[in-house]
């Protein structure tokens, strides 16, 4: 995978480093560099990246190992309230979205660069909105200086100085909960400029990414127990917020709707691709399990100066952060992906599937004797 | 119907109706396709395996024992309500307030409640069909739900991934939209609704059938307290479960609602 559009002068950059080794020893030297203190004149020379984002389950195409120094990454966000539907029961929401889908895109950057968006609140939106990036540093992540109202635009840059995969959100003032679990937040991944390590210092590189937001949802129900539907966000608000306090959710699902990775949308995989998931739960602790494989590496808390723990059956992911996992899958079938609290999986649909092709390996498993009298 | 007002309304309509119903019925009753046995092909039910891998169930010529009548459309909400009433039924699982649709949610237990219930109050007897007998009535309407696809001993994953895929264009297609009883399809049996967003339970036990390379049965066994739900594909279920949407296992499409429809043994 590569960045689509990286700049002639980066390209310099990358063929100057003779060999893969020394590629690595120079961009952790460039690491170091890039943490000391920038000025406004230093940024305005880095070379600038512009990201076209993509819809979750997908990440757009970027470089494992960054090639040259840092740069400054162009993302741009409009930000959508729309009417989606959680399940085939009559169950909707009016969703804020980052980007018109739940969860917002995954970004990716490298540790060193500076992260700038341009976040526009589409004209035709009810509420105000703002930005808060777990990854950034100072004016609550970015919520202070991106309030936008509809109509309104704002640019926020950032550097990334903390390598790891990490949550965003919409943080407006007094409606914080109400947003974040309205769909509105989403997760950007800050890779090592020389990419994942594991715990020896070898290479964790992979041949995919997915990315799986969970979602839980609290839903008003009428006095004949049918969802409540709204003409407007704000006319849910009140009725939306009493669900909250309970803190029971009416569905947790993952990437917006239940089942929206499952069948036609299932993820893929062979036998012997290595498969990074990065899942993030802006709200509520979750415990993501693979049925029928592992965690290889996991980062559960996400932050890739840790080193990443090896071979899990299920992790935990704190509420308000994003963690990574990967795995290569060993035998073909349909793996189901799951927040291991199975009623929140099954019953509120916390689940997701990846269909694996390839041969089966009689070592790892093999059916002795069929079910039988 | 106990009370002499309904007595009345009940007796009206029996007159309106006497070409349609038989004499002894007291009135207010589905109305009934009859079925008369006559051989037809059917792709049998149940989980069928050879060598411990899992194969298409085969095709094979089957009869109904005897004739038996069954009701041209699903139980309905409104007709079910009268059982609650009664005292003989409870709550459905599905909405109660409109009559006109199919009932939902209601386990096999609950539809066998409403078939003792229909057996008291007419003097015959009523059951659930069996998987022969429904198919029967469905006719040309009945969809055959075999994969096509045979497993691979050595590799068990291609059927897995088969049914998968069979399922997910399943429910590509599937019509969520619950619709009032005798609004779906009639066939050409003059039986309505078969294979919408209501799946209908049956007395068919599953069962699991062992065959040998030639097809012979090497061994059957049931398991009665799981039975076969007829719908857009047969389903085994639990016969507790209301709502097989919850209750699904880890991956496949369960049936989207529970309904059922009964069949009064020939007089």
């Amino acid at each position: 995978m590569t960045m689509p559009s990286v700049s002639r002068r980066t390209i310099l950059a990358g063929a100057a480093l003779a060999g893969a080794l020394s590629q690595v020893r120079t961009a952790a030297a460039e690491t170091t560099a890039v943490l000391t203190s920038a000025t406004p004149t230093d940024v305005e020379s880095l070379p600038r990246v512009k990201v076209k984002l993509v819809d979750p389950p997908f990440v757009h195409e970027h470089e494992q190992i960054a090639t040259g120094g840092p740069k400054v990454v162009q993302f741009e966000m409009t930000i959508q309230e729309k009417k989606i539907k959680l399940d085939d029961s009559g169950a909707e929401i009016w969703a804020s979205t980052f980007n018109g889908t739940v969860p917002g895109p995954l970004m990716v950057v490298h540790e060193g660069d500076y992260v700038e968006l341009t976040l526009i609140n589409a004209p035709t939106n009810e509420l105000m909105h703002n930005i808060d990036f777990h990854s950034a540093t100072g004016a609550l992540g970015g919520g202070a200086l991106t309030q936008v109202n509809p109509g309104e635009k704002t640019i926020l840059r950032f550097k990334a100085t903390k390598p790891g995969v990490f949550v965003y959100h919409c943080a407006p003032p007094g409606m914080v909960a109400w947003h974040v679990v309205s769909g509105m937040n989403g997760a950007i991944m800050v890779l090592p400029r020389d990419g994942l390590k594991g715990r020896d210092g070898e290479p964790v590189p992979y041949d995919k990414l997915y990315y799986i937001g969970e979602q839980d949802f609290y839903l008003p129900r009428d006095e004949k127990g049918n969802w409540k539907t709204y003409a407007s966000p704000g006319e849910s608000y009140e009725d939306t917020v009493a669900v909250m306090k309970t803190l029971t959710p009416t569905h947790v699902v993952f990437n917006g709707a239940v089942g929206a990775l499952t069948g036609d949308n299932a993820m893929t995989a062979k036998v012997g691709d290595r498969v990074a998931f990065v899942h993030s739960q802006a709200n509520r602790d979750t415990r993501p399990h693979l049925i029928g494989g592992h965690g290889n590496y996991v980062w559960a808390t996400g932050k890739f100066n840790n080193p990443p723990e090896l071979g899990l059956e299920t992790w935990f992911i704190p509420g308000g952060t994003a963690g990574l996992m990967v795995y290569t899958f060993e035998q073909p079938g349909i793996y189901a992906y799951v927040n291991h609290n199975l009623i929140e999986a099954f019953e509120l649909g916390a689940a997701a599937h990846v269909k694996v092709e390839g041969e089966w390996n009689d070592d790892l498993m093999k059916q002795i004797l069929a079910p039988s009298a | 119907m106990h009370t002499p007002v309904t007595l009345l309304a009940s007796a009206a309509i029996g007159v309106l109706s006497l070409s349609f119903w038989p004499a002894k019925a007291p009135g207010n009753l589905p109305q009934l396709v009859r079925l008369d046995p006559a051989p037809f092909s059917h792709r049998l039910d149940g989980d069928w395996q050879r060598d411990g891998g899992q194969v298409n169930a085969p095709i094979r010529s089957v009869q109904i024992p005897a004739p038996v009548e069954i009701m041209e459309m699903p139980v309905s909400t409104g007709d079910w309500m009268a059982c609650v009433r009664d005292g003989a039924c409870i709550a459905p699982g599905g909405p109660t307030d409109r009559p006109e649709l199919p009932v939902t949610g209601v386990s096999w237990m609950d539809a066998n409640a409403y078939a003792a219930w229909m057996t008291k109050r007419t003097g015959d007897t009523w059951r659930l069909p069996s998987d022969v007998e429904w198919a029967h009535a469905a006719a040309e309407l009945f969809r055959d739900d075999a994969l096509g696809v045979e497993a691979d001993p050595a590799n068990p994953a291609v059927l897995w991934l088969a049914e998968y895929n069979a399922e997910a264009t399943r429910s590509r297609n599937l019509d969520r939209e619950v619709r009032p009883v005798g609004s779906l399809n009639v066939n050409s049996l003059g039986v309505r609704d078969i294979g919408g967003a209501v799946w209908e339970w049956t007395s068919t036990c599953l069962r699991r059938v062992d065959v040998d390379g030639t097809g012979a049965v090497l061994r059957e066994g049931e398991t009665c307290g799981i039975y076969i739900a007829e719908g857009l594909h047969r389903a085994a279920i639990n016969d507790f479960v209301r709502d097989p949407k919850s209750g699904g296992c880890s991956v496949g499409v369960p049936p989207a609602n529970l309904g059922f429809r009964l069949v009064r043994e020939a007089i």
